[in-house]
């Protein structure tokens, strides 16, 4: 097989190798994205949502910097809810349920209409190492294809062991094989590879659950969608059920944990303690007499539901029995078990800040295989992944984004910095700056940026560029008008007597008062669009703290420009004791603010280094 | 990272000298001199060699195996006797093996602090401990040493992170099964770190009063006695005396145990009006002594009639001098009333030590201060409802990261820790 010549490969066709592919493509690169089975690029393997608490943020990132995740979701979507939408703006996560369907077609077509874009079926069965950096992959039939770059992103691919009670299947997931070759080259590399495990529940049919005895939760009617391109769901909303486990459900799960893989022994990766399976919740939360679950269907016109809440390893007659034991599936047919997986993953604190292995020049790794769990998480890897991987193979510079900066930047830096003990997800408390990063800002945040780096198109760039323009103007007209305690009492707004004038923007930042509240003393403010209002609401509200946080930012800024030299010698620094050498040794940070994140890093560990940094730099001058 | 060593014990004649050695080196160091070691945490008698097989001393020998030794690192200490000569000689050979280099001043410690041994505030305790000269010092110092700091910084930590873990289940958690209204118990949280951190405040002057020592001024006009009732509490004769009015121009010190409590007392210039350049500095220089010591005595001659002079300057004990004339009253010549005095002292300063807080150094109370402002920004934000979560819960991030600069540090995985660990999370 003869092809056209490739700058970046990427291999595996999930969300980060989706994300990671198109990316590359917008980045300039000539992009390969070569997977087992091209039909299941896009395909949403686990729970068949987009979106949540910290991952909307991700995924409003993602899309911000030119990304498909979103859209996809979008045109996808069929149960657009925003989370804590009676919560505080920063903390709001646009979630919806996708169409399995759909949303594979989505993404399949958004990387078809991306000419840089060819995808290869086949299995990877080796990297191509030339001088000690990757060249490009051989796969499976001897054929070679040849790249600056490689994106690796094979998600649960590696060593992947299915596990349904005592019986153990080799794949990556239900129904495919798994990619042990790769996994043996990347053994012989002699990477820290760690072993994780996650799960799923058994898939219910939709046309035998009593729907009608349950509980449903409907979509938002005012949806909130991902893209900051998108204006409405593209598809019909549906609703979800609502159902518990009892005393009966728990009774069955007790009585059979010996024969469930994880309690059984069968299992050694951790699992993420957010998503336990439901024995752990039984066994862990004993007291607790009844558990959620949300009967999600996956589709339009599928007939399969996605019981959120159950996932389990338990043997299928133990499935049954348990999920028949749940008000409204007492008749439920389960289509497919719920199991259990084990995967290897890389040990991330091993990659450097754009996801490149520096033991391996050339190869990024993105996904899952970084000890990572969700679509969105994977998709930001992704992203970053591909960005840099053509960036390298076009002699650019890397881009990394800041804790200060964006959710991706704290999940990526998170990763390599403190490494994972468990699947990592995003929650919004990992951000430091969370009122700064939030989900409606991310295009202000991020795309300005994306489109220093030319990977926006000209339709987002124009949207963009009026979004700002009417933004500015909104702001303006907020302060450059103020008012006396007077006359904004006679406005109708309760205001404190206290004789001080306030701008638009500080009567704005009083909890309670709206735009449109002020529209009686900022008539001109009727003329601004209603999600620009919206968004100088939320600016009004987070000033004091933004402003508190940009100065911890800007400190936080000082530090990340001071650059480590990637030679330094930790073993030369006296003082520093052996633990905090090795982890040193073992991520490598690029900045002094990064080592200062590394667990157990203290201050006065810092000032040797920074101690080190200067008398090294003095040596030189 | 280097091997060190140095003289712990004071340098000169003395029964037992010890040196310490502490690095990857040390046991090497000192196996060349003393042969065989014995095993971790044993000690036994060696002769001590140089390189060239002459004798330098018989010595104890005490080993330490990291990291079960004051700095954490490999240790070794020599107890040598307490020779001039026997010290130089052992230091030349520890030296002279190339293994070791002569330790700066603190080193020891600042490992100490580096491998964990010591957290920050039990380094300020050491320190503390070794400036200590009275009983209430020392006890004081030993709390901080033991690591008092640390259990009140943990004790906080525990509330504030279960309190972050009560605010973002609710926040990154809000589809799950997690109690909806966490205020009650984050209010009576907030509150009662907020108690513990006033009452560390409340008490933190007297603390570091106690620690950096008391000053207690000695005022009055020329003549009146003030020296001679400083001599008599030093029991020496430490400032000038005579007849002649205005003898004493600069501020004179004698430090002394009352109780427990550090005290120094101030002998001043005479308070009166002067020509005399140099006098006049004097007596500002007396009067701005007094405006900033803890205690200000007036003294007044008891053989002129009246009182009510006025020093110009707060007055919290008075007393008529001379009583080796008058009879009554205190006499610095004869001791007459002076015990009366000290205890005066000693009563009016004890009330200012109570409750004795950990907190005694200044970085404590910024640290705290810090702690206490967020916190009631944290009350204030409750007020708002749900709307306020992520901003109750900045705030307490605050105010944990100033709490934790005491001692250590704290992270969010801390929290998502507590969060997995009380709640039922996952669909």
């Amino acid at each position: 097989m003869k092809h056209a010549p490739i700058d970046v490969i990427i291999i595996g066709g999930g969300h980060a190798g989706a994300e990671a592919a198109h990316a590359a493509a917008r980045a300039g690169a000539r992009t390969a994205l070569v997977t087992m089975r091209a039909e299941t690029i896009g395909v949403m393997s686990c729970n068949p949502a987009i979106g949540g608490l910290g991952k909307g943020h991700l995924v409003r990132e993602i899309d911000a910097m030119g990304g498909i995740m979103g859209l996809a979701a979008d045109r996808s979507g069929i149960q657009f809810r925003l989370l804590n939408r009676r919560k505080g703006p920063a903390v709001r996560g646009p979630r919806t349920q996708s169409d399995r369907a759909l949303y594979k077609a989505a993404i399949q077509d958004l990387l078809a209409d991306q000419p840089l874009v060819q995808i290869v079926e086949g299995e990877v069965a080796d990297l191509i190492v030339e001088a000690g950096r990757v060249a490009g992959v051989r796969m499976a039939d001897e054929a070679e294809l040849r790249a600056g770059a490689v994106v690796l992103t094979t998600g649960t691919f590696l060593r992947g062991v299915i596990h349904i009670g005592d019986r153990k299947i080799e794949g990556g997931r239900l129904g495919d094989k798994p990619s042990n070759r790769l996994a043996q080259r990347l053994r012989d590399l002699a990477l820290p590879l760690g072993r994780l495990k996650t799960g799923t529940p058994p898939r219910l049919r939709s046309s035998s659950i009593a729907w009608d005895q349950l509980e449903m939760q409907p979509a938002d009617d005012d949806p909130t969608l991902f893209s900051f391109l998108s204006t409405r769901p593209t598809v019909r909303q549906i609703a979800c059920g609502i159902t518990h486990t009892n005393a009966g459900t728990h009774e069955i799960i007790t009585a059979n944990l010996s024969r469930s893989a994880m309690y059984g022994g069968h299992i050694e990766g951790v699992g993420p303690r957010y998503c336990p399976s439901i024995e752990d919740k039984v066994v862990r939360f004993a007291d607790k007499t009844s558990h959620q679950i949300f009967l999600e269907p996956e589709g339009l016109e599928s007939d399969v539901v996605y019981p959120n809440g159950i996932s389990t390893s338990l043997p299928e007659d133990v499935q049954e029995a348990y999920v028949r034991s749940i008000a409204g599936l007492e008749q439920a047919e389960i289509l497919q078990p719920g199991y259990a997986i084990e995967y290897d993953y890389v040990d991330p604190q091993r990659l450097s800040a754009e996801l490149e292995l520096p033991d391996l020049p050339g190869l990024f790794l993105a996904g899952q295989i970084n000890g990572t769990t969700g679509y969105e998480e994977a998709a930001a890897q992704g992203l970053i992944a591909g960005l840099n991987a053509a960036r390298r193979v076009a002699g650019e510079g890397p881009v990394i984004l800041g804790r200060a900066e964006a959710y991706i930047g704290v999940l990526i830096d998170d990763l390599v910095t403190r490494g994972v003990s468990e699947p990592y997800r995003m929650f919004t408390s990992r951000a430091e700056y969370r009122l700064t990063l939030r989900a409606d800002n991310a295009d202000q945040r991020l795309t300005p940026r994306a489109e220093a780096l030319g990977i926006v198109d000209d339709i987002r760039r124009a949207a963009f560029d009026a979004k700002l323009e009417a933004l500015e103007a909104g702001r303006a007209l907020l302060e450059t008008h103020s008012f006396t305690p007077k006359e904004v009492a006679a406005s109708g707004i309760s205001i404190n007597q206290d004789g001080q004038r306030r701008t638009g923007m500080e009567v704005l930042a009083f909890p309670d008062v709206t735009a449109r509240d002020l529209e009686m003393l900022i008539p001109a403010l009727t003329d601004t669009p209603a999600e620009i209002q919206e968004q100088l609401e939320i600016e009004a509200l987070y000033k004091t703290y933004v402003d508190r946080q940009q100065r911890d930012a800007d400190a936080l800024r000082r530090d990340e420009n001071m650059l480590i030299p990637d030679a330094l010698a930790y073993a030369e620094i006296g003082g520093l004791s052996n633990e905090l050498r090795g982890k040193l040794d073992r991520v490598r940070p690029r900045t002094l603010a990064q080592a200062g994140r590394i667990d157990g890093m203290t201050p006065a560990a810092l000032a040797l280094i920074l101690t080190r940094i200067r008398h090294d730099d003095r040596l030189r001058a | 990272m280097h091997t060190i060593f140095a003289l712990a014990t004071a340098r000169g004649k003395s029964g037992v000298a010890v040196i310490r050695i502490s690095g990857p080196d040390a046991h090497a160091v000192a196996g060349r001199m003393a042969g065989e070691l014995p095993g971790p945490g044993r000690f036994a008698l060696r002769r001590l060699r140089n390189a060239d097989g002459g004798l330098l001393d018989e010595a104890l020998v005490l080993r330490f195996d990291a990291p079960r030794s004051f700095t954490g690192e490999d240790s070794v200490e020599l107890q040598l006797h307490g020779s001039v000569a026997v010290i130089r000689a052992v230091e030349r050979a520890i030296a002279e093996t190339g293994l070791a280099r002569m330790a700066e001043p603190g080193e020891f410690t600042r490992r100490a602090l580096m491998n964990g041994n010591l957290d920050l505030a039990q380094v300020e305790g050491l320190s503390d401990l070794i400036a200590a000269e009275t009983e209430l010092q020392r006890t004081q110092a030993q709390g901080l040493f033991i690591g008092q700091m640390r259990a009140f910084a943990d004790a906080c930590r525990a509330d504030l992170l279960r309190a972050a873990a009560l605010i973002e289940a609710t926040i990154d958690f809000a589809d799950e099964e997690v109690p909806v209204d966490v205020s009650p118990e984050v209010g009576t949280l907030i509150d009662r770190v907020l108690g513990a951190i006033d009452q560390q405040l409340h008490g933190f002057s007297g603390a570091e009063r106690l620690r950096l020592g008391f000053e207690v001024a000695i005022i009055g006009e020329p003549n009146v006695g003030k020296s001679t009732l400083l001599n008599r509490i030093a029991g020496r004769d430490i400032a000038i005396t005579s007849e002649v009015a205005g003898t004493t121009r600069d501020v004179l010190e004698v430090r002394v145990d009352l109780d427990g409590l550090p005290v120094t007392f101030l002998d001043t210039a005479g308070l009166r009006e002067s020509e005399d350049a140099v006098e006049r500095i004097g007596i500002s220089r007396a009067r701005d002594r007094a405006v900033a010591a803890d205690l200000r005595i007036l003294l007044e001659d008891g053989t002129l009639a009246g009182e009510g002079f006025d020093p110009g300057v707060p007055i919290d004990l008075r007393y008529r001098t001379k009583a080796d004339l008058t009879g009554t009253g205190v006499s610095g010549l004869t001791g007459q009333g002076v015990d009366q005095v000290l205890a005066d002292v000693a009563a009016a300063l004890s009330e200012r030590v109570f409750d004795l807080p950990v907190a005694s150094h200044e970085r404590h109370r910024q640290a705290m201060v810090r702690a206490q402002t967020a916190l009631a920004e944290a009350q204030r934000a409750f007020d708002g409802g749900d709307i306020g979560a992520e901003i109750i819960a900045l705030h307490l991030r605050d105010a944990a990261t100033a709490l934790d600069s005491l001692i250590g540090r704290m992270d969010v995985e801390a929290v998502l820790g507590e969060i997995f660990a009380q709640f039922c999370i996952g669909k």
